[in-house]
């Protein structure tokens, strides 16, 4: 596996991943605007799937399409981070999980943009736009969850503990994180992670959140080497069709 | 409902108008998420290049009860309607 195919599935695994959890909330939102929002959300992260996978089926050349990565792997060959396999929770939960990937997302993408690969950078920008939007809509939420009442304050805590040991992940580079920064493909991760701490660190202060003391991180997702076990859980109901009737589309 | 957020009326510019006309009313906290929800339950399609929201409880509306004193007074004065004047041909077009 080369490592720009594998830094590509790593950008469309996080989307898709994440894409399938935030449309779990579809119809169960505790009130419509948020629903529409959220469904948004999960359609704009589908469509960078598309975009990524589909260019890592053809920086692959083995004929395969965006669909078949999505649709057709088992849960070994997913390179998102751990994060997004996080199960939704509460409200407040799923919109913390969404608010640090945001962060990170946000980040990534702008540092694309200048990508020395054409197809890298035009992807990154048209999906920069989208992430905005994304962080600008969570980090409202997460200051108005967190400076709210004594129970959605207490909510917003417990979320944040609960993620803050998932982020040390995404920012921890790898052989394909070096070989990306030294082509010029993909920025720094370290300098993502100077910008991401001043962002997440002024989201916090407003929203009366402690950030967790700990440079803990759990591991193994981007890699594919471990997995946690809800991933295995998303993909029995997000490719239950393809694999039940292989090839069926409308 | 006590625990409702406050209704918000929204208005939105399409991308060929030169006013913002009202489209619908959602919920929101304050009005800058009401401006947020709006872009999301509104604007999906491409409808916008302009969003205003307004607090429904900032519109005063006339009540539809008083119709006959509001409105009748004014079927009967066609006068002021103006169709009574000869233009000019040289005024052209109108």
């Amino acid at each position: 596996m080369s490592a720009y195919f594998e830094f590509l599935l790593r950008m469309g695994d996080n989307t898709l991943i994440l894409g399938h959890r935030v449309s779990e909330w579809c119809g169960h939102t505790p009130v419509i605007e948020e629903d529409i929002a959220l469904a948004n959300t999960a359609l704009d992260l589908i469509g960078q799937t598309q975009m990524w996978l589909g260019l890592a089926a053809e920086v692959e050349g083995k004929g395969r399409t965006a669909d078949d990565l999505a649709m057709l792997r088992d849960a070994w060959d997913f390179r998102n981070v751990l994060m997004v396999e996080k199960p939704n929770g509460d409200f407040g939960q799923t919109l913390m999980r969404q608010f640090l990937f945001d962060a990170f997302h946000l980040e990534m993408l702008k540092g694309l943009t200048t990508s020395s690969e054409p197809r890298v950078a035009e992807i990154a920008a048209k999906a920069v736009k989208e992430v905005l939007y994304h962080v600008e809509r969570s980090g409202d939420t997460v200051i108005g969850l967190g400076d709210g009442t004594a129970e959605s304050h207490e909510r917003m805590q417990d979320a944040l503990n609960l993620m803050w040991p998932y982020v040390g992940e995404m920012f921890a580079s790898d052989d394909v994180d070096t070989e990306m920064l030294s082509t010029g493909i993909a920025p720094d991760l370290n300098q993502l992670r100077i910008a991401f701490d001043a962002h997440v660190g002024a989201v916090m202060a407003d929203a009366t959140l402690t950030i967790p003391d700990s440079t803990f991180a759990h591991k193994g997702g981007k890699s594919g080497f471990q997995h946690t076990e809800h991933l295995g859980h998303i993909l029995t109901q997000m490719q239950w069709l393809q694999r039940a009737y292989p090839g069926a589309s409308w | 409902m006590k625990n409702e957020w406050p209704l918000w009326e929204v208005f939105i510019r399409g991308q060929h108008g030169m006013s913002h006309r009202h489209v619908g009313s959602l919920h929101a906290a304050d009005e800058e998420s009401a401006i947020k929800n709006a872009r999301d339950v509104y604007t999906r399609r491409n409808e916008g290049v302009s969003i205003w929201v307004v607090a429904a409880r900032h519109i005063a509306a006339s009540s539809p009860s008083e119709k006959g004193p509001l409105y009748e007074p004014s079927e009967s004065k066609v006068y002021r309607h103006p169709t009574f004047f000869d233009i000019p041909d040289e005024v052209g077009a109108m």
